[in-house]
């Protein structure tokens, strides 16, 4: 199925598709979410039954603040399309999708491992990539990069976004 | 000499000895113990730690624990430019850099809503296929080594070198290239480079079936891989595994067929598959592979050759280094432009101080770039913010989704098992923890 297709197809059941650059993107609510992963996974026609990905996004002074990116894959129908989910700063959670995907385990450890989003539900949510005694959460927006201090006169090396670059 | 002691250990009743039997029920203690394996271990790839919980001899389960390479790629290409971001992500897979940029350059390209020139498509096809045997060489090598067959080691890394020079002579580098950019690839072949290729493409094959003859009917190598490490095509679905990992369990999903990019549909290619599942299909299906992958380079090669044309996309907006020819002096500037933006035109001389400094403005959206690297999907989730920099780049490596499987290949068999298991999931750290 071709991207207009596709869109046209997830459309009927969802109302808020996209098609950008051949790409297929579907915004639901949190509430809705684990429905509409099953339904793509379930029609014979989509069979979006492989999750490629979990990641999130995160917009400063934006509403939502986050925003979580599934990427599905079809096997048998060659095709892509991509749900996401929106999420208030200070409200950041929504269900876990590893009991009905389990490669979804580490993709949604990651994902609160640098941005701080909770997923209910899931088995083992813990850091993965950083050490489990890390302040913070480094992908988002908002966290410090640090600085370096230097050796030269007590002098800092500043943070990289404050290097002056454009 | 001092007295004898009159009693010793061995003298000693049984039931004062430590023992494994319970003191209040005679039985046998059934007790478990828990190992690290790595983060430290010459069979762990990079620095993979295991824990694995041992009853006796068998695995009864065993938790990954990553991150111990973790330097922050994703991150960091927030704060550069896009062009250096090439720089970044053919760190993350170091043993496949030419990838990591062909996701990233096709990712950042759609955005831009452009298409690098012909040749230089063909010269990504041709350099990925080489990169794909020289990361499934050091897979054999590596695997060899730690399964006892110290000649598959010398051998494997032997033909790599071979293509190292060739990645060498194409790029100035033998790892990390940053070859393929924005909108083309830096710089064309060699003229001697079609012909170094050739004789490459000439002495692998025999290469590889060395490599069979040894170890295809070696009993050591089957019985250390037959029926070891079995993961079900349903599983491997379940758990997001791809790759010849995936193709070994009889689902032949290969991103080159199903979703083409570069042009791969144009090419005469097969997938193999094989349906056992065990670390034996697996090394089965990478050395089928690799002759594939020479079948492609042996078609992209003659077509560079029947394609002239530039390697570098003709927009000043976007190709980037504009114009490079590497002379005698292995000094990569074009005189001729040198000579343009330094005495002719001020104009160029800003544009091209604004390239540097600033480089490409990429148009807001978001784009999923995925290929088909040694290891399985490697995808790209690029977002931009209408910026000189990227927003967000999420790398789906998938080293790290593989490595997700370990566990259900790992218990229920031997502790000597774990070593081929790992091994013929083939994970580079790198790429697992970017």
């Amino acid at each position: 199925m071709n991207a207009d297709g596709l869109a046209g197809r997830i459309g009927g059941r969802v109302p808020d598709v996209l098609v950008a650059r051949g790409e297929v993107t579907a915004i639901v609510e949190r509430e809705h979410l684990l429905e509409t992963l099953a339904w793509l996974r379930d029609q014979p026609d989509l069979a979006l039954d492989f999750l490629a990905s979990v990641t999130a996004t995160h917009w400063l002074d934006a509403d939502p603040a986050f925003w979580v990116d599934y990427e599905l894959r079809s096997l048998p129908h060659k095709h892509r399309a991509r749900v996401k989910v929106g999420l208030r700063e200070g409200d950041a959670h929504l269900p876990s999708v590893t009991p009905m995907f389990p490669t979804a385990d580490w993709h949604e450890r990651e994902t609160f491992d640098f941005y701080g989003i909770v997923f209910d539900g899931h088995p083992d949510l813990t850091r993965i990539l950083l050490p489990d005694d890390w302040q913070g959460y480094p992908l988002r927006k908002d966290e410090s990069l640090g600085g370096v201090p230097t050796w030269f006169h007590g002098a800092t090396m500043p943070p990289v976004d404050e290097r002056g670059m454009a | 000499m001092g007295e004898t002691p009159e009693t010793t250990a061995l003298d000693r009743p049984a039931a004062e000895a430590p023992s494994f039997r319970d003191p209040a029920t005679g039985e046998v203690r059934q007790e478990t113990m828990i190992i690290n394996m790595g983060p430290q271990h010459p069979s762990t790839h990079g620095v993979l730690r295991l824990v694995l919980e041992l009853d006796g001899e068998t695995v009864i389960r065993c938790k990954p624990v990553i991150g111990y390479l973790h330097t922050g790629i994703e991150k960091n290409t927030e704060y550069r430019t896009w062009m250096q971001g090439v720089t970044y992500v053919t760190r993350a897979d170091y043993l496949s850099p030419f990838f990591n940029e062909l996701a990233y350059c096709l990712g950042v390209e759609r955005l831009l809503g452009v298409e690098a020139p012909a040749r230089a498509t063909l010269i990504r096809v041709l350099v990925c296929e080489l990169n794909r045997i020289t990361s499934h060489l050091v897979w054999l090598a590596t695997s060899g080594l730690e399964l006892g067959a110290v000649s598959v080691m010398l051998y494997g890394f032997r033909e790599r070198e071979v293509i190292m020079e060739i990645f060498e002579a194409l790029t100035g580098l033998r790892m990390n290239h940053a070859y393929i950019r924005i909108g083309g690839v830096v710089m064309d072949l060699p003229d001697d480079g079609p012909q170094k290729i050739r004789r490459l493409l000439d002495l692998l094959p025999g290469r590889i079936d060395e490599y069979e003859t040894l170890l295809h009917d070696n009993p050591i190598w089957r019985e250390r891989n037959e029926g070891v490490g079995v993961l079900s095509g349903e599983q491997a679905l379940a758990l997001g595994v791809t790759g010849p990992a995936l193709r070994a369990t009889g689902i032949g999903a290969d991103l080159r067929k199903d979703i083409p990019y570069c042009g791969y549909e144009s090419f005469d290619f097969d997938v193999p598959v094989r349906s056992e599942g065990d670390a034996y299909a697996r090394y089965v299906v990478r050395l089928a592979e690799m002759r594939e992958s020479l079948r492609i380079a042996r078609q992209a090669l003659e077509r560079i050759v029947e394609t002239p044309g530039p390697v570098m996309i003709d927009d000043p907006k976007v190709g980037w280094p504009p114009r490079l020819s590497v002379g005698p002096d292995g000094i990569g500037n074009d005189p001729a432009y040198l000579r343009h933006i330094m005495e002719e035109s001020m104009e160029a001389l800003i544009h091209h101080f604004k390239m540097v400094t600033q480089g490409v403005e990429v148009p807001a959206g978001e784009v999923y770039s995925a290929v088909e690297s040694p290891r399985g999907e490697l995808g790209y989730l690029i977002v931009s913010d209408g910026g000189h920099r990227p927003y967000r780049v999420k790398i789906r490596d998938p080293s790290f989704v593989n490595l997700q499987a370990l566990p259900a290949i790992i218990e229920g068999y031997l502790v000597a098992d774990t070593v081929a298991s790992v091994a013929s999931l083939d994970p580079v750290l790198g790429g697992v923890d970017r």
